[in-house]
């Protein structure tokens, strides 16, 4: 068995290029050459550190459709249409789909042999500047999700997509998703990361939204890893004029996850609102980072990052705003709050704001604290115990992030499934297989002191 | 026995001593008024009988219904029966207050030995100590004193009084920024939970709070010890003398 590093170098001696999207793997390639995965002093990435897993003995995974929906996440009173990438690949039974709207979902791989010229449009239009873990991604990835909204569509069901890991063998995985919203359309993304066991994975998953002129797109993620798998997440976005996201994700469990956001607003109007929440406990490890380019006047980006850590866990806040020198009526927020259950978890929050015209309204705020005593003592004093009054007080800080989830049922959801991590449980959904049937999987965590 | 009692208490914060040795006998179905001027123990004396932290007694004992109160946890003292009303009651955001009283009952009966109160039981508790202090608000979907007015948040104290049902109550200042309706609502609520079976602490700066819950004693506690005791008449003297007559009675007295 080889390392990861090792495979990724042969594989890009000799990369199987996909016609349509040649170009841009060959730079991808030329690029991770050159640069390989060591960042220096590079502000963006400094504390990211995968290199256990790239060192590590990963196999990439083949296209296998056992997947017989194990996970049942079903979602109480919200009816959603469902895409499944199990191990990096789309599942057969939702390969290409196209509908009478003109709505395309399913495999990326099987769009770029059905519909190339569309595929090809947008692929990688979404960022400006190359990284390693993109490039990588870019040149070598297995498969992923595509999906296409015409203009003027309004898809009032959520599309959700599953991405599980579930592999006896340890697995490096890289998912390439691409979503196209058209002018005037809507559309609402819950999106999952799951893993079915405990061993090992590194997954490398880049998503790529293009928002066109005053369409809305809606978000949600939910990350429930194993504590022995990595995850860079990439998303990076391109909004037209007039164009508006809500972004959503809440970290619930994961070795060590990156979520990686790069929002561009290129044009004038665009509403940027983006929140994350992240309950960290053991060793695992979070960074969040988020880049919101105004690029033109009268744009609008709310950030709000929320976390609890405990036990020897880690977490950063990267945030980066750059107003552009013609981006007059900027009006943009950053807030980073965190709270440490213990001495030794630590965070790192660095907002920044990058201005280059006076005619803006910007502000940023970082705090990190513990637990309020006076509201652990007004708790307490109507008889609430310590540990149950800690865990509504660090519900009630989380809360504020739910609370930006615009659909009520996958606000409860999720808010049920923080009281589980907060509580100690096991975070899974009331139907899903993990309750009973698998007994090898054991998380250990529990997140509330006592 | 006394229901409570208070034996030369003294009681710092950090360096700083605050309570100086205070006695005090609370009995059953009695309602004792503590007055006296700001920063000289008051609401140190009710926070250390809950249990806060903040303080460290260093000297003497509080004796409840016959057990040493200093030695119990925060949320057991409750459990006993010990109930604070604060003079700045805490928002908790996304914890609604029906969440928050059904939590806090049934951990109290769990204390007790009690089976928990099923949703209609406690629905129907609810909806009749809402009464007690006019409250109309469907409380399922409020957080607990999230956005509340001044008047809102010590109406809902007296609403977790009632909903608790204690034996002994320390009220802080319960009618500090209170208008006159919401005055009169909290107080008449106060006097509804007045019993011969429990006992009610009333911490206040203002006579016009006793013409509503009229005490059975007055308190006045001056530099960290209760230096003078009455009966409800001695709110009116100090009302109109002011407390400078407190003074120059006890530096008469140390002469």
């Amino acid at each position: 068995m080889e390392n990861t590093l090792n495979y990724i170098d042969s594989a890009l001696q000799n990369p199987s290029c996909i016609t349509h999207i040649k170009e841009q793997q060959e730079t991808a390639c030329n690029y991770l050459k050159e640069h390989g995965f060591s960042f220096g002093k590079n502000e963006v990435w400094r504390g990211v550190d995968f290199s256990s897993f790239l060192n590590d003995n990963l196999q990439t995974p083949i296209v296998n459709d056992s997947y017989n929906n194990e996970f049942k996440c079903n979602i109480p009173n919200l009816d959603t249409d469902r895409l499944t990438l199990f191990n990096g690949y789309i599942s057969v039974s939702n390969n290409l789909i196209e509908n009478k709207q003109g709505i395309i979902m399913g495999s990326i791989k099987a769009a770029l042999s059905k519909y190339p010229e569309l595929v090809k449009k947008y692929f990688g239009s979404c960022y400006k500047n190359e990284n390693s873990f993109l490039a990588c991604n870019t040149a070598l990835f297995s498969d992923g999700f595509f999906i296409y909204i015409p203009d003027n569509v309004f898809i009032d069901k959520p599309i959700q997509i599953l991405d599980v890991i579930k592999s006896q063998t340890p697995l490096f995985l890289q998912t390439r998703n691409l979503i196209y919203v058209g002018k005037n359309s809507r559309v609402t993304l819950i999106h999952c990361d799951d893993s079915y066991n405990e061993n090992r994975s590194f997954s490398n998953n880049v998503t790529e939204i293009f928002i066109d002129e005053d369409a809305h797109v809606e978000h949600y993620k939910m990350q429930n890893m194993n504590n022995n798998s990595g995850l860079i997440n990439h998303n990076y976005i391109a909004m037209q004029r007039g164009a508006s996201l809500l972004s959503n994700s809440i970290s619930l469990n994961g070795g060590n996850i990156r979520n990686h956001n790069e929002v561009r607003m290129l044009g004038e109007h665009c509403e940027t609102q983006m929140h994350g929440l992240y309950l960290m406990d053991k060793e695992q490890r979070i960074d969040n980072y988020v880049y919101v380019e105004h690029a033109f006047p009268n744009c609008t980006s709310n950030e709000l990052f929320k976390g609890i850590l405990d036990d020897s866990s880690r977490a950063a806040f990267n945030g980066h705003v750059l107003v552009c020198e013609h981006a007059s009526k900027t009006d943009a927020v950053q807030s980073n709050k965190n709270i440490l259950l213990t001495d030794k978890a630590i965070v790192d929050s660095k907002p920044f704001l990058e201005i280059y015209n006076d005619d803006v309204k910007c502000s940023h705020g970082s705090t990190i604290g513990q637990l309020d005593e006076t509201a652990l003592f007004y708790i307490r004093s109507r008889g609430i115990s310590e540990r149950t009054a800690k865990t509504l007080l660090m519900y009630a800080f989380c809360d504020e992030v739910i609370q930006k989830i615009e659909i009520k049922a996958l606000a409860d959801r999720l808010s049920d499934m923080v009281k589980k991590r907060l509580h100690g449980e096991l975070t899974v959904c009331d139907e899903c297989a993990l309750h009973c049937s698998v007994p090898e999987c054991k998380f250990e965590i529990d997140i509330t002191k006592v | 026995m006394s229901l409570l009692s208070i034996r030369n208490l003294h009681a710092s914060i950090g360096d700083k001593e605050i309570l100086k040795g205070v006695n005090l006998e609370i009995n059953k179905g009695e309602v004792h008024s503590i007055m006296g001027p700001n920063g000289n123990g008051k609401s140190t004396l009710a926070a250390v009988i809950a249990g806060n932290s903040k303080f460290t007694v260093t000297q003497g004992e509080v004796i409840f219904k016959g057990k040493n109160l200093l030695d119990m946890p925060i949320d057991v003292r409750a459990a006993e029966g010990i109930f604070l009303g604060f003079q700045y009651p805490v928002e908790i955001p996304g914890v609604s207050i029906s969440n928050f009283m059904r939590t806090a009952i049934n951990e109290q009966r769990k204390y007790r030995g009690l089976d928990p109160l099923s949703a209609s039981e406690f629905l129907k508790l609810m909806e009749e100590k809402k009464k007690v202090v006019e409250m109309t608000a469907k409380l399922a979907n409020r957080s607990v004193n999230e956005g509340f007015s001044g008047g809102e948040k010590k109406k809902n104290e007296i609403f977790q009084m009632a909903m608790l049902d204690p034996i002994m109550s320390f009220l802080d200042e319960t009618d500090s920024g209170l208008d006159i309706d919401a005055l009169r609502i909290v107080a008449n609520g106060v006097n509804k939970l007045r019993s011969s079976e429990n006992a009610i602490v009333v911490i206040t700066h203002y006579q016009r709070l006793l013409d509503y819950i009229v005490p059975d004693f007055v308190h006045v506690l001056y530099e960290g010890k209760i230096v003078k005791s009455g009966t409800k008449e001695l709110a009116l003297e100090l009302e109109s003398k002011g407390y400078e007559w407190i003074r120059e009675e006890l530096e008469s007295k140390q002469k």
